[in-house]
């Protein structure tokens, strides 16, 4: 098969659940059963999801807080681990390889977090947070280490004189470029941003758009591009994933989901989104919140805000299914079309 | 001429809820005074909605900080009036000043944790504000609270007042902390990024029920928030500001379809919306000066591609076009440039 038909990474069935169910029979168990302790909730962050990211692709994969977008792209990122399910990078399952393979392969795939002065170690300077990750993997060498990082200063659009300061010394904008360049530093393939411009001002947010969109023609990145901004997601992606609780509600090439959305959830997410270009808006609001993914309602899980919820919806899982090519949901209401 | 005189001009026949005129404030802190709002100049009518846009740093929070007599040591009003109803707020006691917060005037925080205390229920809290202006007993502001809980849309408003702020979510928490606000229908509420760390859908329906509350009960509203699309739906004027200072100011239609100021122009072409998709975003290049080292004359004119000699002196706001005051020396479409 040629490489370009190898999905770069791809996730299949993955799940992840947070807390641990109590085997009854148990000392754990039996404390609980007498009310000694609490059981701790156990939580479907992630429900069977299926992920495919080909070579140079954008994608965004979008929905509410606590829909498991943030966890997703944790997992795909390799910092958290999956509870079920497999991961391949390069069309090799991670599970086959050694650690030192495998370690290799992550080293494709980078982080870029929604908190530029969280995510950088405040203590260290620009040069220590940039250059850690290259000399530790050896791509660079102490000798070369200061090069190395100027450079990477450099593609993240920053001087590289500033590389003896630290984190405090920028602005917001400043300090997620640095984020930019600790990622490029380990030469990744694919870049998991995770609400990466959500905390910056607009003129800024589209300093760092502009600069995604660069570094993918200039090194051929492909990204993963968590966001709840629409608009945002909109221009920079080619294909949307849509998320709630925890499993995938439709997918689509950006085109295809904005002009022809299929599942109620996505088509009440669009609805919402203030727009520049409309005035007065009376705002016919979707009713009730996110449910808690403790205790998610069976069937569909949007069903109790569903405007066309029916009998089914409330025991039946949609599958996510294809209804035009390329263009897949997870609706009951495409059975009776 | 004076700046209040080029304000918006006013339906004639009535008196303005608010006319802050000439507004400075300063911080005074060891490093030096920072001047976060200079004479800034606005009037909002009853039943209007104003939207204060800028950026992290523009001062548009301590604007309305200002307005309400909430900005702590080391920050001061250092000149200029706020006439609410004709009274200026700026030179009442602390005891008639307190008469006046929350009762005829209100704040709604980004944070709703600002609002409430975390130690206490939110019945116990709403009676206390019901009870703080206005002499009812006990078990009728508690039917009131209910009752304004009711009107912000909440569902079971009996069961929400039994709770503490941390087992409700983050919509419900501000829905409660706006409700506060309301109690006492108040002439003035200053709502400051009220929806910003919301889902958009749990936005949308905020939205309309304040929308929906302003109507119907005349209450002046000041927006603030960095959000322009929000504003086009949300708003009926809107006061654009940079570093300190309103450099555009008019009606939503006017400032958003036709703006004058070239950083109204540069922020409304840097949103997503406003670009073809997958092209690079137009950005305004550099970033918002330093409020210690102010330059001389007009704060945008290192990053504006109109700035020339004249920029070096302070521009003075006048009437670009009817109701539109502008501060700037080369106004105009940015097409005529």
């Amino acid at each position: 098969m040629p490489s370009d038909q190898i999905p770069l990474i791809e996730l299949h069935q993955v799940s992840k659940t947070f807390g641990k169910a109590v085997d009854k029979r148990s000392l754990q168990g039996l404390l609980q059963r007498l009310h000694l302790t609490r059981a701790k909730p156990l939580t479907h962050a992630v429900d069977r999801v299926d992920l495919r990211i080909m070579r140079g692709e954008v994608v965004g994969l979008v929905g509410e807080s606590g829909c498991g977008k943030s966890t997703l792209g944790r997992m795909v990122a390799g910092l958290l681990p999956v509870s079920s399910g497999t991961t391949s990078v390069d069309g090799r399952p991670l599970d086959s390889l050694t650690t030192r393979e495998r370690k290799a392969l992550r080293l494709k795939v980078q982080m870029i977090f929604q908190d530029p002065s969280s995510s950088l170690n405040p203590r260290l300077r620009v040069d220590r947070i940039v250059g850690e990750g290259a000399l530790l993997h050896g791509l660079t060498d102490r000798k070369g280490a200061d090069d190395y990082v100027s450079a990477q200063l450099q593609r993240a659009g920053l001087s590289p004189q500033l590389r003896q300061r630290y984190p405090h010394q920028f602005s917001g904008g400043q300090r997620q470029r640095i984020g930019i360049a600790r990622a490029l530093a380990v030469q990744p393939e694919l870049l998991v941003c995770d609400e990466s411009v959500a905390a910056l001002d607009v003129s800024i947010q589209a300093q760092i758009l502009n600069l995604f969109m660069d570094l993918r023609d200039e090194l051929g990145l492909t990204y993963l591009f968590i966001s709840h901004d629409l608009g945002v997601v909109e221009h920079l992606c080619d294909r949307v994933i849509v998320m709630y609780l925890g499993r995938v509600v439709e997918t689509a090439s950006v085109d295809d989901l904005f002009a022809r959305a299929n599942h109620p959830y996505t088509q009440a997410l669009l609805a919402q989104i203030p727009r520049f270009d409309i005035r007065s808006t009376r705002y016919d609001a979707i009713q009730g919140e996110i449910p808690s993914p403790l205790n998610p309602p069976a069937g569909c899980h949007f069903h109790p805000r569903c405007p066309h919820a029916m009998a089914r919806c409330r025991e039946e899982v949609p599958a996510l299914r294809e209804v035009s090519p390329n263009h897949q949901s997870a609706c009951h209401l495409n059975d009776q079309r | 001429m004076s700046v209040s005189e080029m304000s918006p001009a006013p339906d004639a026949a009535q008196q303005p809820t608010l006319d802050v005129r000439d507004l400075c404030t300063s911080f005074h802190t060891r490093a030096g005074v920072l001047p976060a709002v200079r004479n800034v100049s606005l009037r909002v009518q009853p039943g209007r909605i104003l939207g204060l846009v800028g950026e992290s740093g523009s001062g548009k929070s301590v604007t309305g900080f200002s307005i309400l007599g909430l900005v702590d040591e080391p920050g001061r009003i250092s000149g200029g009036q706020v006439l609410f109803k004709g009274r200026d707020l700026t030179r009442l006691s602390a005891s008639q000043l307190r008469d006046i917060q929350g009762n005829r005037v209100a704040m709604i925080f980004q944070d709703p944790m600002m609002t409430l205390n975390p130690v206490l229920r939110v019945d116990t809290q709403m009676i206390e504000a019901v009870r703080a202006h206005s002499p009812l007993s006990k078990r009728e502001a508690r039917e009131h609270a209910s009752r304004t809980l009711a009107l912000m849309g909440i569902a079971s408003p009996e069961e929400r007042l039994r709770a503490y702020p941390h087992q409700l979510s983050g919509g419900m928490r501000q829905r409660v902390a706006i409700a506060i606000a309301l109690l006492h229908a108040p002439d003035l509420i200053i709502a400051d990024e009220p929806t910003t760390a919301l889902d958009v859908t749990i936005q949308a329906q905020i939205l309309s029920e304040v929308q929906k509350l302003v109507r119907e009960q005349g209450t002046s509203l000041i927006w603030i928030t960095h959000d322009l699309s929000v504003i086009a739906g949300l708003a009926d004027d809107v006061a654009v500001m940079y570093a300190g200072r309103i450099v555009e100011q008019g009606s939503v239609a006017d400032v958003l379809d036709r703006p004058q100021h070239p950083y109204t122009q540069g922020l409304i072409d840097s949103l997503p919306s406003r670009n073809q998709r997958g092209q690079r975003l137009r950005q305004i290049p550099g970033m918002a000066p330093d409020l210690l080292s102010m330059p001389v004359g007009c704060a945008f004119a290192a990053r504006c591609p109109r700035a020339s000699q004249v920029c070096a002196q302070e521009p003075q706001p006048h009437e670009a076009r009817p109701g539109q005051m502008v501060r700037c020396f080369h106004p105009g479409a940015a097409d005529a440039q």
